[in-house]
């Protein structure tokens, strides 16, 4: 397998490093660099459990190569916080009751925070739409759509 | 020991909707679930190979050159494991040993040095196989036409209360006989029978299942996993290993959703078992989203039929049910599944004369394991549907029909038990008040029509009658608690609302109560499974009592070292007072150190670890031939759902446009959380209800894909949903609380159902109401052409 020298940006902070050809950017943030946050769910790219921002934009991290990601911006779960001060989305999931095991949890938030980067005040059906990528088995949505409205008032 | 605490003051924080424990963790990626865990580089990854055939002899497995692969650490088959597992009946091995018996049956396991090898490695195996005929229909399968999948059957070990009918495919029989249903008949003025299909369904968590194993050079055993049923899985292991279960280690981190399907043993025993073999290294066995579609367990499928009569009044007279459960290849827990649905069979109604035949039968499908509702959403999805047609015939309003027949404190049940005091009647009024029963709105487009549909439900927590929960409450030299628990949280808030109890027993701040996780069978307490919504009542009652051991341990201290009678000191806010002197000590000041003896010569007291514990005592066995008994069940949560939908006449589309929730959970210890188990609840019954099905042909499933298997997404979510919570107290659950984690879905599908008729007057034979389906209906009765 060949490997390939790449360098990127994850939660602020420049690594370079060194991934095989095959190696998804999932495996690489997990199995790599320790970034757990992000789950793997389908690595089919169908649930959402992997998703990451690439440059802003919400990307399931399962259906990338790192390769791909030489000179890119990630931004995973474990970058929304700033320095120990939650991002309001995380807030406002907290609080609304939005988070049961957990599991899409990273997912969601990130795709709930590329959301509100874009569009700092969407409607309930803007929200629905940019988060039914993100399947969620244990809340029935109601909490997870209540937050990012919650977030878009605290922001 | 049983709690009976609910005439006391309900004392801060329960009844409070505090914010879930391991909130910050699950919002920042900090919180550890099984595949997180870094076990460095001398992991080694397992792949399974399956059978490619529902049913089909072994003739030979040869393994030589995968084994010879380099990298390939252990080849291991069912040759290598001789020992039974099961749960409630023995009736697998960890790899087949002579025949499989459903697609996915593990065959092979391979542990090897990269995933990509594993995955080679399976590809050199050769098996020789001789296929024989599946079943694939459990009504066929319990025929005597129908060739036997487990002749053995009469030899497994098997549970007392489990009655497999030897020589046949049929795991268990339970039978209700209840006054004489023949007679019954002729004095109803209104008889309905129907059928009804419901599919196999898949749990999907969306973390799929996992299991790290080590075995070390002493051969004792770690299987790091995720897991509803730590202690379940230490035991069941432990016997078909033939090794104790003290040498028998299961650690459990956060699980990302379970919903019974990783409950018991399922994938678990592969991993330990390839680990055997390969001392000293830990091997990690994770499931592709495929294999989580059939090689997990799966709910299983039922082919009901209802027969059910009233008398001019409206009064249910007798019922007949015959269930063919689609058990499929091994029944972990289908046989008890059967059980439960032959002793809650009438549904949450009063019937004066009951008959019903339950019975599991195995298949040629994916092993039938637990589910969320654990067979009463199967049921009640057939039950609640018939119980619409009795009254449309009958000219009784379907809640009027309800209202009458439901079971209230006092009912005698199926069982010949009595019903203990219920709030069902209040949650039938409360869903009917806030869905505007007898009301119907204009549906928003000249294409739709709108209907309203209401159904209610019961379940008991279906559980060996002795199933039981441990704890343990220590403190800190701050004063913080400790809560020992083996019970797991999965995503229902289990944690939360123990911490609550444990600080309300206790006299502590929520804040300053921890839980000891993860939970690890070296450390934590025993527990029997997190499994048929028992926590909040039986853990719960165990957190209560450590709590409240470790309060009098503190009050009996203090009351020597302070001279006054423990009835006139409390412990508040984490500070220990007394009423009559005014003297008030904090407890960091004395749940390690003790205190200094009256006359100041020495200390007393010392480290303080309550502990607790409950089992239920009271079930009895049920006879075999009627099912009848003193008590069959410990208690039964019930509920009512009310849907309001619309049907698109041009495609057969349902919107579910609003769904109400009215449970009675006897105490509400965290109301959020409660209305959180409705919500989440209700979207898992809408989805079974209109998308779901493992569409089987021939034994093989056609979708396991979350592409071809649509679960419901944030656009299926009703935009408007009522959580109700109504609070008749259960006389032992910890201030009255009972259950609601798995009720929430149990009377949604049949609720879409009996709106979709309401709506266009169509009914299909089961789930799911797809647009397709609906139409052909629709197309069918003539509404449209």
């Amino acid at each position: 397998m060949a490997y390939h020298k790449i360098t990127l940006t994850v939660n602020g902070e420049t690594e370079q490093i060194d991934v095989p050809s095959n190696m998804t950017l999932l495996k690489m943030l997990r199995e790599r660099l320790g970034k757990t946050g992000t789950k793997n769910g389908c690595s089919a790219g169908e649930c959402g459990a992997c998703t990451v921002m690439i440059n802003g934009e919400p990307v399931n991290s399962c259906m990338i190569l790192a390769v791909e990601c030489d000179g890119l911006e990630i931004v995973t779960v474990e970058g929304l916080a700033d320095n120990g001060a939650l991002a309001p989305v995380q807030e406002a999931i907290m609080e609304s009751g939005g988070i049961q095991c957990g599991f899409c949890t990273p997912g969601v938030l990130i795709a709930s925070q590329a959301l509100l980067n874009r569009n700092p005040n969407p409607s309930e059906d803007q929200i629905r739409e940019a988060l039914v990528g993100n399947l969620c088995r244990c809340t029935g949505y109601v909490r997870i759509i209540e937050a990012v409205q919650e977030a878009a008032q605290m922001q | 020991m049983t709690t009976t605490v609910i005439n006391e003051k309900i004392p801060a924080p329960v009844g409070e909707s505090k914010p879930r424990l391991e909130n910050r963790k699950k919002a920042t990626g900090a919180a550890i679930y099984a595949d997180d865990i870094q076990f460095g580089n001398g992991l080694l990854h397992a792949r399974i190979l399956h059978s490619p055939h529902p049913h089909a002899l072994i003739k030979s497995i040869d393994v030589s050159k995968a084994a010879a692969l380099p990298g390939v650490k252990a080849v291991v088959t069912g040759d290598d494991f001789p020992g039974f597992i099961g749960l409630y009946l023995q009736d697998r091995h960890i790899f087949c040993r002579d025949r499989a018996r459903y697609v996915g049956d593990p065959i092979a396991g391979v542990a090897a040095t990269s995933e990509e090898i594993a995955v080679n490695a399976l590809e050199l195996i050769d098996v020789e196989y001789e296929v024989l005929e599946p079943v694939v229909n459990p009504e066929y399968g319990a025929s005597p036409e129908a060739p036997l999948l487990h002749p053995d059957l009469s030899e497994y070990e098997v549970a007392s209360f489990i009655l497999p009918q030897a020589g046949t495919n049929i795991s268990n029989l339970f039978k209700v006989r209840k006054g004489d249903v023949e007679s019954a008949w002729e004095k109803c003025s209104a008889i309905v029978e129907h059928k009804y299909r419901i599919p196999h369904i898949q749990h999907v968590p969306i973390e799929p299942h996992i299991a790290i194993a080590q075995v070390d050079e002493t051969g004792e055993i770690t299987l790091w996993g995720s897991s509803q049923s730590p202690f379940a899985q230490r035991n069941l292991i432990a016997q078909a290993l033939g090794i104790s279960q003290s040498d028998m280690r299961v650690i459990a981190p956060y699980v990302g959703g379970g919903f019974g399907s990783k409950a018991g043993v399922s994938m678990e025993a592969l991993a330990v078992a390839i680990a055997t073999k390969v001392r000293g290294r830990p091997v990690k066995l994770l499931l592709t989203r495929e294999e989580e579609f059939y090689t997990a367990f799966v709910r299983q499928e039922l082919i009901s039929y209802f027969k059910m009569g009233c008398d001019e009044n409206g009064n249910i007279l007798a019922m007949e049910n015959t269930f063919y459960w689609g058990g499929g290849a091994y029944t972990e827990y289908g046989v008890n599944v059967t059980r439960a649905a032959g002793y809650s069979s009438t549904g949450p109604y009063e019937v004066p004369n009951v008959k019903t035949d339950s019975l599991c039968v195995y298949t040629n499908h994916p092993v039938g394991g637990p589910m969320r509702g654990f067979g009463m959403p199967e049921m009640h999805t057939g039950l609640e549907q018939c119980i619409d047609d009795l009254a449309h015939k009958a000219g009784i309003d379907p809640v009027e029909i309800r209202r009458l027949n439901c079971v209230k404190d006092g009912s005698i049940l199926v069982t010949g038990s009595k019903m203990h005091p219920t709030g069902l009647p209040q949650c039938i009024e409360e869903t009917s008040k806030a869905i505007q029963w007898g009301q119907k709105a204009p549906a928003s487009a000249p294409n739709k029509r709108r209907g309203k549909g209401t159904a209610i439900m019961w379940k008991a927590p279906a559980m060996p009658p002795n199933a039981g929960s441990s704890a343990w409450v220590e403190l800190a030299e701050d004063g913080t608690v400790n809560v020992g628990l083996g019970g797991q949280d999965l995503g229902q808030g289990t944690f939360t609302v123990c911490a609550q109890m444990a600080a309300a027993a206790l006299g502590v701040p929520y804040e300053s109560v921890r839980v000891a996780t993860p939970v690890d069978t070296r450390y934590s307490p025993y527990e029997w499974q997190t499994v048929a919504s028992r926590l909040t009542w039986s853990m719960g009652n165990a957190v209560v009592n450590a709590a409240k051991d470790a309060r009098r341990q503190v009050l009996e201290l203090v009351s020597e070292a302070w001279d006054e009678e423990p009835e006139n000191l409390d412990i508040r806010n984490g500070v220990v007072v007394s009423y009559k002197s005014e003297q008030e000590q904090p407890l960091k000041d004395i749940v390690i150190y003790g205190l200094p003896k009256p006359d100041d010569q020495g200390w007393m007291g010392g480290p303080i670890i309550g502990r607790g514990k409950f089992m239920p005592t009271y079930v009895t066995g049920l006879d075999p031939e009627t099912g009848q008994g003193e008590r069959a069940v410990v208690h039964y949560t019930t509920g009512a759902q009310s849907v309001e939908l619309e049907v698109d006449l041009d495609t057969g589309q349902v919107e579910v446009l609003r769904g109400v929730s009215a449970f009675d959970v006897g105490r509400a210890i965290n109301p959020a959380l409660v209305e959180a188990q409705m919500e989440g609840g209700f979207v898992q019954g809408l989805s079974s209800a209109l998308f779901e099905e493992m569409k089987m042909v021939d034994g093989f499933m056609q979708n396991p894909s979350f592409v071809d298997y649509r679960i419901a997404t944030t656009t299926d979510a009703p935009s408007e949903m009522e959580s109700i919570i109504v609070e008749v107290p259960q006389d032992d659950g910890p201030w009255g609380a009972r259950g609601i984690g798995e009720h929430s879905m149990v009377a949604t599908a049949a609720a879409i159902a009996n709106a979709i008729y309401d709506a266009v007057g169509v009914r299909m034979d089961g789930p799911p109401f797809s647009a397709e389906k609906i139409y052909l209906a629709m197309l069918d009765a003539g509404i449209v052409e």
